[in-house]
């Protein structure tokens, strides 16, 4: 979404075709409904069009079968303008079983389309969605448009050539959906084919049974064997600046940024992880980049995998290591250290529901607090915040940056959301960006020829990076109170004051080195800013551009540079007559801004696990003008 | 350790300029010393030595040593250095922890940095107490140890580390006490180890835990409480002297240790053959897991090296892993980013060009 150009005036929209249309997914879990999203989604990339997803699945692996809470869902906004969130209301929802009706029917816009598998919907999966009678017969949808056939049997008579068994032709299903789909939207099924085709090299009769399912979906629909209910929609593509695309999750984004941010700072990697949801997807991603000079270590606990990224920093390396608020958590104590020892190090919290375990699959945006103040002592950290998957790329390699430039860990915040979305990118040409190799300290840099002073800060704050191993260079770290220069023990009241107003005002001084505060929508001052950070952006920047075009005074400012915050902020801020923050949390960053500028922020919060609404914006940004 | 070449130092080219800071009379300082000792006689080179510990009295070691040194946090100085290892496998990793700090807080991280195998000196200093925290009881002090927190006593059973690190699947567990002669030899032998080489070191802390190891370590008892480990030479103790030799046997009926008298033959030698005693084979991962478990007492206290037997290391195995992976690919950025189905926008239709 971010490289497509503002359609604005030029909307694409003929006869009847819709701008954008937003569709919905939802069946089982164990009925493939990720997948099927996954390449629809790339179906959708391939055609042109704008897209966000919406990845909405439960925590539980397979959770039993037609169980409400076993519902998996997978939605998807598309269209020929630009797209920046996953879309408030579905147009269309696919229900493979009553649960997934039941479910998403809530969200369903108002004569929106149903198209239902009544195969599924028999006594017993009808009684574990608790529905007494079939919302099918009762005529309880009829405010939306009803499609509803028997999508497994049609699926079972399309791979009945293959010989599989009922259960392994049945898990064809969904192909079969993907097939409807796909004719509905006027896509391309050669890209899918190749993809089975690969995906089943070693079955090739699954691979066969798989695309014949997809085949007969689409010629279901061809044959308009489903009536006048549905007519065929070819949305044109977005307008795009030109260049070479791909779509990207927010987990891939980040690991090609870090890889990209440590060739960027001539080092190798090292990567400490420890499996936790939603986090998990960036060790598995860099695990197999070792040709970038990755290394990755699944530690024995989220403590370990910092601590040992710390000492793979120590020695040289660049450390990383991720995890999700619970693991932030137990990490926080490391982080002090790394902020004491003042090594580089870059930590990503991909945010979940909380507090404690919480909610694993889904989003929040509340560990704001934890980044910039969860730990002990005054322990001053960066933190900079992702708004989407193809933003994540550029900060994870501004995480990298100030990392190394500044000798200091870095918080990278991104949330579930963002890690499992996907989106268009415009796939960037590495040569254009400007490298900022680290240099170790390989001389004494003592003014005297005395020893080495591996806390001798640069006039940016930073101390010299010296790796174990060098000639000359012997000097002992560690987490207690140091001396400046020498950084020998030293708890004396004047050196302690010393340390903590130099390590703050390093960090401090980072707000010089990044770029100022912008208005991304709007004007510099008026009646009212919208501010917000992270993945509430696509809602905000939606809302506000409908406001703006229906005349209201209001501006959107995204931060992304959460601490230290650039250094206009304030007074940008203070040019607004009004405030308003929404937020995936009780108000955050709205006590932050509070804080720092004594603004009248206000807040507007969200934390039911689900990404804000174009239309909650809208409606706070009217109350707000009213 | 690793291969490297030789250099030449002396004792006082391993002290820093840190003026050392343990209690007077404190355990530490025989074991500093030992250690000044013998990284000359390994002929390893500062520069290249690293030591990392975690916090406790024990912890404060790397300050007073001129080479590289962390001093990092309560318990967690294994996964420190694991990945100072795996950053950089040349150095050579020296790791100082206690009893509180690796058997407690930091248990977990010990554990696993033992059955990865990383190849490093590992240095528990064993004192059964809590000393910088002021004398509170340790998952090793005795049951029944009186303390702050355990003012009638304690009542859990108390760890053994070598039991401990052999469970873990250390490669090398060894053992000795802070003012024996034969320590440097120990720390010889677990250096020449390549791989997790792990050595309990008992120490008096002269303030909280006092004389703790005497029923062993006192020279009136030492020869009667102690069994020296050789590999290949036969489990003997004591002396003529001190009340007869004795030896270790193997009771087959319970398959346990025992203690057996051994008579001096005509030769004036102990006659360890007669009695049965157990020749020492530091690659027997059984014998040695009943070794470190004798209880002191009605056995001598196991000392020296009880296991040695190497495998390959962690950091060796992953980055020869990463190695191969690596083999016959170049790492080209702008391929990486444009991996998987991608599409082309042009300048002039601002629409797809090729689904490719």
């Amino acid at each position: 979404m971010a490289t497509v150009i503002d359609a604005g005036a030029q909307a694409h929209s003929t006869d009847n075709t819709p701008e954008a249309v937003v569709v919905r997914f939802a069946g089982d879990s164990g009925d493939g409904m990720q997948l099927t999203g996954g390449q629809f989604t790339l179906s959708t990339a391939l055609s042109g069009n704008d897209l966000a997803t919406f990845p909405d699945f439960p925590s539980e692996i397979r959770a039993p079968q037609g169980t409400l809470f076993g519902v998996s869902a997978f939605q998807i906004n598309f269209g020929s303008t630009e797209i920046t969130t996953a879309g408030d209301q579905p147009d269309v929802l696919v229900a493979m079983n009553p649960a997934a009706l039941k479910v998403n029917l809530p969200s369903l816009k108002a004569g929106g389309l149903i198209i239902a598998d009544t195969g599924e919907f028999n006594k017993r999966n009808l009684e574990k969605a608790k529905y007494e009678v079939s919302p099918i017969d009762d005529g309880s949808l009829a405010k939306w448009r009803l499609l509803a056939f028997d999508i497994s049997a049609l699926t079972l008579e399309a791979v009945k050539p293959f010989g599989l068994g009922n259960k392994e032709a049945l898990r064809c299903k969904n192909m079969w959906t993907l097939g409807l789909a796909l004719w509905m939207f006027d896509r391309d099924r050669q890209p899918l084919i190749d993809w089975l085709n690969d995906k089943f090299k070693k079955n090739p009769v699954l691979a066969e049974a798989n695309i014949a399912a997809l085949n007969a979906g689409h010629a279901y629909g061809e044959t308009a064997e489903i009536g006048g209910q549905v007519k065929q929609q070819h949305l044109p593509p977005a307008p795009q600046s030109p260049g070479l695309y791909r779509t990207i999750t927010g987990a891939e984004a980040i690991s090609l940024g870090l890889v990209a941010g440590a060739k960027l700072a001539d080092l190798p990697m090292f990567f400490g992880g420890y499996p936790i949801t939603p986090a998990s997807a960036i060790l598995h991603y860099l695990a197999k980049m070792k040709e970038f000079g990755v290394t990755t270590f699944q530690a024995e606990d989220e403590i370990a995998a910092v601590a040992s990224a710390i000492g793979a920093s120590y020695a040289g390396s660049l450390g990383v290591t991720s995890s999700s608020g619970p693991g932030i958590a137990l990490k926080g104590e490391a982080l002090g250290l790394a902020v004491m020892t003042e090594l580089p190090l870059v930590v990503v919290n991909s945010q979940r529901g909380g507090p404690s375990t919480g909610l694993p699959t889904k989003t929040e945006q509340s560990d704001l607090y934890q980044a910039l103040y969860g730990r002990n002592g005054d322990t001053p950290m960066p933190v900079i915040a992702a708004r989407s998957p193809a933003d994540a790329f550029e900060c994870a390699i501004e995480a990298c940056r100030l990392a190394v430039q500044f000798m200091t860990p870095v918080m990278l915040l991104t949330d579930g959301y963002i890690g499992n979305a996907a989106e268009p990118w415009k796939v960037p040409d590495p040569a254009t960006f400007t490298p900022f190799p680290v240099t170790f300290l390989t001389e004494n840099n003592a003014p005297d020829g005395g020893k080495p002073l591996p806390y001798k800060r640069d006039e940016k704050g930073a101390r010299p990076w010296i790796k174990p191993g060098t000639p000359g260079l012997m000097h002992r770290i560690g987490g207690i109170e140091k001396a400046p220069d020498t950084g020998d023990i030293d708890y004396s009241p004047a050196v302690h004051q010393m340390q903590t107003d130099a390590r703050k005002d390093k960090v401090d001084g980072i707000a010089h080195h990044i770029p100022a505060q912008e208005v991304s929508q709007g004007t510099q001052g008026g009646k009212l800013a919208i501010v917000g950070w992270g993945s509430t952006f696509g809602p905000i920047h939606q809302a506000v551009r409908r406001a703006r075009a229906k005349g209201q005074d209001v501006s959107h400012i995204h931060i992304r540079h959460i601490w230290p915050m650039p250094a206009n902020l304030g007074d940008l801020l203070k040019s607004y007559d009004k405030i308003i923050v929404p937020e995936m949390n009780t108000g955050q960053l709205k006590t932050v801004l509070r804080d720092q500028y004594l603004v009248d922020a206000r807040p507007l919060n969200k934390v039911s696990g689900q990404p804000f609404t174009i239309a909650e914006i809208e409606a706070a940004i009217d109350a707000a003008l009213a | 350790m690793n291969e490297m070449t030789t250099i030449k130092t002396t004792l006082k080219d391993w002290e820093s300029d840190q003026e050392v800071r343990w209690c007077p009379g404190c355990g530490d300082y025989a074991i500093l010393k030992a250690v000044q000792r013998t990284l000359p006689e390994l002929g390893a080179d500062p520069a290249k030595t690293v030591f990392v510990s975690g916090i406790g009295c024990s912890s404060r070691f790397p300050y007073y040593m001129a080479s590289y040194g962390f001093h990092t946090i309560h318990g967690r100085a294994p996964a420190v250095a694991t990945g100072i290892k795996l950053a950089n496998p040349e150095l050579d990793l020296w790791l100082v922890t206690g009893d509180g700090d690796g058997m407690s807080i930091g248990g977990n991280h010990t554990m696993h940095f033992l059955r990865r195998n990383i190849n490093c000196q590992i240095m528990l200093f064993n004192n059964e107490i809590y000393g910088l925290t002021k004398g509170q009881y340790s998952p090793t002090s005795r049951l029944g140890t009186p303390s702050p927190t355990t003012p009638l006593g304690s009542v859990d059973r108390p760890l053994q580390p070598g039991a401990f690190a052999l469970g873990a699947g250390a490669p090398f567990v060894a053992r000795a006490y802070d003012t024996s002669k034969n320590l440097t030899d120990v720390l010889k032998a677990a250096h020449a180890h390549q791989g997790a080489a792990f050595v309990e070191i008992f120490q008096n802390c002269i303030v909280y835990n006092k004389d703790r190891f005497a029923d062993f370590t006192e020279k009136a008892v030492a020869d009667q409480g102690q069994l020296w480990l050789k590999n290949g030479e036969p489990m003997l103790f004591g002396s003529v002297k001190s009340g007869g030799f004795k030896g270790i046997a193997l009771d087959t009926e319970k398959l346990a240790l025992k203690v057996v008298d051994v008579a001096v033959g005509e030769d004036g030698k102990p006659d360890w053959q007669a009695a049965g005693v157990l020749v020492h084979d530091v690659t027997n991962r059984g014998v040695a897991h009943m070794l470190v478990e004798l209880p002191m007492g009605p056995f001598p206290v196991a000392l020296g090296v009880i296991y040695d037997d190497p495998r390959p290391t962690y950091e060796g195995a992953m980055l020869a892993q990463d190695e191969q992976a690596r083999a016959g690919k170049t790492a080209d950025l702008a391929k990486l980013f444009a991996k998987g189905q991608t599409w082309s926008v042009a300048e002039e239709d601002q629409g797809p060009l090729s689904g490719v």
